[in-house]
């Protein structure tokens, strides 16, 4: 008795973090829009633009689809990041001090948190998805199931990564430092716009590292069946890198200051 | 409760903090029983925000420690933090959600049972007076609202203790005489210790029945506010009277302590002017009355031996500084 009543204290003090987040996110109408309208500025203008001159002559697909999953994977890691750090506005307004009075653990905001940010993304990504069956980019059920698996363990994966940052972060200065020195370079070296075959070495280490570069992977993996690495691999390095910035971003969570 | 014995509901113990250069809180022990509304007065910087997040488990002290409801402050953060509600110097509240959702989530937050959760939320609702606008986005309240639904949030889980740091700051004038009907309200309905912070003496006054003067981190005097301002005699009241005034009742007037004659001007030392005036004047015929009464300058300065200086209205260069140390 004692017990399921605490569980489900618990599951609430979740739930409680994660509604505020989605409401939040649905009212808060021009991110909506920013962050939909620049992934599709990406995938008409960069895609058609440069799908007339280049051929990904290796697989018979259009430059448009062939960069599809990889802005899918834009869109993750742009609101995630974005999502993580946007905890200094919490922290500034004092939001976040009226949630760490409560009796709530620390471990327990970052988790609630979390969920928020990856449902964001997924909205955002169902969105894309919609886009994408337009230009004409087929999935059948299981891919869908496997997309959505792929865009959660990214977007946990980032939601942890932009909350660590944002827990050390004090000043709105720093978030355009995240910008160039995070987001940007996650996606670019990804390979979300160009084939990771034949990369020169310097560039091939970089995207190597890069955790998006899986997820854009096994993205087109599944949608346009041309993955570079097995879809094991890839969800093995996500799987990984879930749990090292999860991990990241709880301890973070822990020492973070409230005033 | 952990500690049955006393009564005492916060029980501060030699608490210091100290950042680089500064003491916040200096060595400050202090009792606090149930049902008190105890008001920490004091000057801008001077200590008051630091011991509310000490005591409120959102800061370390660097030594010394506190019990809250029976609970270590720095042993069992999360018991305490069951067992208090703090309204913040700066409304907390979400902007985007409604006053409704604000306290919803508060009440999830706070593990507030499903089946009294509602009610809960509607009691708080009616309390401060926010029942209609309950579906409105934050954003839309004034000022005065939005410090009320942060009162209604704090007691969303019936804690033992409210603690409300400067609940009237930046509010116009009309605003605060409403916010302080509303404490007043919760005094007497809820049985509740609150713990307040302020530097307006008259708020002091009206509203607690045990005030603690802090400056430099420390508590420099701890009494009732009527005992407190009798350190200054009272009230100053001055009367210019008429030519063939007879000043001789006045001596038998109980509520009179001292009786100045200063250019042409008498000065009383009066308990209580705004009650006694009417009485005073029944005594003698005036051709004008000025009342003053003491501020928090004024015991301030008769304690320290130097002015308040009186920061711009906000404690926000308090909190910015306080900030930017971290």
């Amino acid at each position: 008795m004692y017990n399921t009543t605490s569980i489900r204290i618990y599951f609430d003090k979740i739930y409680a973090l994660w509604l505020r987040e989605v409401k939040v996110f649905f009212r808060e109408k021009s991110r909506l829009v920013a962050s939909t309208f620049t992934p599709l500025l990406w995938l008409f203008v960069i895609g058609s633009g440069f799908g007339s001159s280049t051929s990904i002559s290796a697989h018979a697909v259009d430059y448009q689809k062939f960069i599809f999953p990889g802005i899918i994977c834009m869109s993750v890691v742009f609101s995630s990041v974005f999502f993580g750090s946007y905890i200094i506005w919490d922290r500034k307004f004092d939001f976040l001090k009226s949630v760490m009075v409560a009796p709530v653990s620390r471990s327990t905001i970052f988790t609630g948190k979390t969920f928020g940010g990856m449902t964001n993304s997924l909205i955002q990504v169902s969105i894309l998805l919609i886009v994408g069956l337009i230009i004409g980019v087929q999935f059948s059920p299981l891919a869908l199931v496997q997309t959505v698996v792929i865009v959660l363990l990214l977007s946990f994966a980032l939601t942890s990564l932009g909350l660590t940052l944002g827990s050390y972060m004090t000043s709105l200065e720093g978030f355009q430092m995240i910008v160039s020195f995070v987001v940007f370079p996650l996606f670019f070296l990804s390979g979300a716009l160009f084939p990771i075959d034949k990369l020169p070495q310097w560039l091939s280490i970089l995207t190597t590292i890069d955790p998006v570069t899986y997820a854009v992977d096994a993205l087109r993996n599944i949608i346009l069946g041309i993955g570079s690495h097995g879809l094991g691999l890839d969800l093995g390095v996500l799987l990984l890198y879930s749990c090292a910035l999860g991990a990241l971003g709880t301890y973070s969570f822990r020492r973070m200051k409230a005033v | 409760m952990v500690n049955p014995s006393k009564n005492q509901l916060i029980q501060i113990r030699n608490l210091t903090k100290r950042y680089e250069k500064l003491i916040a809180v200096d060595n400050l022990s202090l009792e606090i029983g149930q049902s008190e509304v105890f008001g920490l007065l004091g000057p801008n910087g001077a200590g008051k925000t630091t011991v509310i997040h000490m005591l409120a488990t959102l800061l370390n002290p660097t030594s010394g420690s506190a019990t809250v409801n029976g609970f270590d402050i720095l042993e069992d953060p999360e018991k305490v933090r069951s067992s208090i509600g703090v309204v913040f110097q700066v409304p907390s509240s979400d902007d985007l959600l409604t006053g409704y959702e604000n306290l919803k989530i508060h009440a999830l937050l706070y593990g507030v049972k499903p089946d009294v959760r509602e009610k809960r939320i509607s009691a708080a609702l009616e309390l401060v007076g926010l029942t209609e606008r309950k579906e409105d986005q934050v954003k839309k309240y004034s000022g005065g609202m939005r410090r009320r639904l942060e009162i209604a949030r704090g007691l969303i889980h019936n804690p033992k203790v409210l603690f409300l740091d400067e609940p009237t700051l930046g509010l116009d004038p009309s605003s605060r005489e409403t916010m302080w009907k509303y404490i007043q309200q919760l005094v007497k309905q809820e049985k509740l210790t609150i713990i307040l912070t302020t530097h307006y003496m008259e708020e002091a006054d009206m509203l607690c029945n045990r005030i603690g003067i802090i400056d430099k981190g420390k508590i420099i005097a701890l009494d009732t506010p009527a005992r407190l301002k009798s350190m200054l005699g009272g009230d100053i009241v001055k009367l210019k009277l008429k030519q063939d005034s007879n000043t001789d009742a006045l001596k038998n007037l109980e509520c009179i302590s001292k009786i100045e004659s200063v250019d042409g001007y008498l000065l009383l030392s009066v308990d209580d002017a705004k009650r006694n005036i009417p009485e005073i004047l029944k005594h003698v015929e005036v051709e004008s009355v000025e009342a003053t009464s003491p501020t928090l300058n004024d015991v301030f300065l008769k304690l320290t031996g130097r002015p308040i200086k009186e920061q711009a209205e906000g404690g926000f260069m308090e909190r910015y500084v306080q900030y930017d140390k971290h």
